[in-house]
């Protein structure tokens, strides 16, 4: 009975632990640099990294506004004009997912930032000429948030 | 001869030390820093660089942490590092310290769970939540204080109860934890045997799992999608209007590649439209920082082919990749707004 009962506790820690597998879905960084320093590493990655920065939201802003307490928090939006028209046309669901973006955010005199692995867009979104689309989003991503992470 | 070889063996192992330090330090930036600070001082994560910390931690606690992380609450499972890596970056967070780690027997103790849990409300529940779920949020960041050290952890989690074996917890409540608002309860005034009971309280939740496993179900669709039966124009006015009956406040309107096409370029047949509830807002950022994903609430409409449709990106299926069981109730309840938002526009 005893190694039955260890058994069934075994499978259920197990299923009780697969949900954290997700968690590696999320890239997160940490920036030495301050909040102001590290905005312009990362809109310079971004651009240098062949892409636009279509925006900026200050959701900081909004929130102080209404009389909430924020340090500086803020979403950078960004894509490529080509590939955009291109993807939008084709595959109308995809477009919630753009353009992509980047949370921005300061912890003390250091800054934090936070999205998701383009890659996950894969499990989303299955067809086949869609996948180096997202490896390549990833792949340039990683390069954007490393060079934030050793900017001093 | 002996003593030779010995330190023959040692030479040979420095360069090999060194490196697992160094690989360790890069491991851990790359893994570990986000959150819990460059020095392990601590931010959406623990601490780990407290000296009351490392004294009380094992080696097998860290590892099985990392490899585990703590289901629903932030903290992932490292599951692709090698071992190697692992033992790296748990050597790297023991050189911030003097002294070697803590070593724990796997000895499980006996105690009365039930005097345990009046025990548990009485002294636990306050901080680390009725059930054992755990404080909220994720710890030292944004509007919240900047001296709360730490947040109180789930005791209530498979990959809690599984890494921490009872003689750590027994420490644990035995000396409390400097730094931290944990303190010791022999100090406040509970006996050794009552310290027992509140173990084997703790370790009963193994019998009883907190909350819903996604495990076996099915996935939520990635995208929110409703047809308008209004032509473009008509169908963005209805959607604002219904975000503002549904206490969200309009942020903007704007085509969908503004600022990525070139001016006057952009394709007007495709816009987005950001709306806030402040409030929610407010509250999602306290509860896991990382949420930026989401902002501002959006939707995109879309005329093609003669068709009008609203999409937005399902707030509960995004809510997977967070690992954070509050955050995703928010986002069930968001998900629900979104759909409310679409339908009230085509009314």
């Amino acid at each position: 009975m005893k190694p039955l009962r260890h058994f069934l506790t075994w499978l259920m820690v197990l299923a009780l632990l697969a949900p954290a597998a997700h968690a590696d879905q999320m890239l997160i960084i940490r920036s030495g640099q301050d909040f102001e320093g590290a905005m312009l590493t990362l809109q310079n990655a971004i651009s240098a990294q062949g892409y636009k920065v279509a925006r900026v939201q200050r959701v900081d802003v909004g929130l102080e506004a209404r009389g909430y307490k924020t340090d500086k928090y803020r979403v950078v939006f960004y894509g490529k004009p080509d590939e955009f028209a291109l993807l939008a046309g084709k595959h109308p669901q995809l477009m919630p997912f753009l353009p992509l973006n980047i949370a921005i955010f300061a912890e003390a005199d250091q800054t934090l930032l936070s999205t998701n692995r383009p890659s996950v867009l894969g499990e989303f979104f299955p067809a086949a000429e869609l996948k180096p689309v997202f490896a390549l989003w990833e792949k340039d991503l990683l390069e954007i948030l490393e060079k934030v992470r050793e900017a001093r | 001869m002996r003593l030779f070889a010995t330190l023959l063996l040692l030479l040979a192992l420095v360069p090999t030390l060194q490196a697992q330090a160094a690989d360790g330090a890069r491991l851990y930036a790359q893994n570990c820093a986000a959150c819990h600070g460059e020095n392990g001082s601590g931010g959406i994560g623990v601490p780990l660089s407290l000296p009351s910390f490392h004294a009380l931690t094992s080696t097998d606690h860290l590892r099985k942490t990392i490899r585990l992380g703590r289901p629903g609450r932030v903290m992932p499972a490292f599951a692709t590092l090698a071992d190697a890596e692992v033992d790296a970056i748990v050597a790297h967070i023991g050189s911030w310290n003097p002294g070697s780690f803590a070593t724990y027997a796997a000895t499980r103790i006996d105690g009365n769970i039930e005097n345990g849990g009046k025990h548990y409300q009485k002294h636990c529940s306050s901080c680390h939540g009725a059930n054992g779920e755990g404080g909220k949020g994720t710890g030292v960041t944004l509007s919240r204080p900047r001296d709360q050290a730490i947040m109180a952890p789930a005791l209530h989690n498979a990959g809690f109860l599984e890494s921490t074996p009872d003689l750590r917890m027994k420490a644990i409540l035995t000396q409390g934890v400097a730094g931290t608002p944990m303190l010791s309860f022999l100090n406040k005034g509970l006996t050794e045997k009552d310290i027992d009971d509140l173990v084997a309280f703790v370790r009963s939740f193994e019998k009883s799992p907190l909350g819903k496993s996604d495990v076996g179900q099915a996935l939520p669709e990635p995208v929110l999608s409703v047809e308008s039966p209004y032509d473009l124009k008509t169908t963005i006015a209805n959607l604002k209007r219904a975000a503002e009956t549904n206490n969200f406040v309009f942020i903007r309107e704007q085509s969908l590649d503004e600022g990525i096409a070139a001016p006057g370029k952009e394709n007007l047949r495709q816009h987005i439209v950001y709306v806030c509830n402040f409030g929610l807002l407010a509250q999602a950022l306290n509860t896991d920082p990382r949420v930026g994903l989401f902002l501002p609430c959006r939707f995109t409409i879309v005329e093609h082919g003669g068709k009008v449709t609203m999409m937005a990106s399902n707030p509960k299926r995004l809510s997977q990749f967070f690992n954070n069981s509050e955050l995703a109730e928010m986002c069930e309840q968001l998900t629900k707004m979104y759909q409310t938002i679409m339908e009230d526009a085509t009314l």
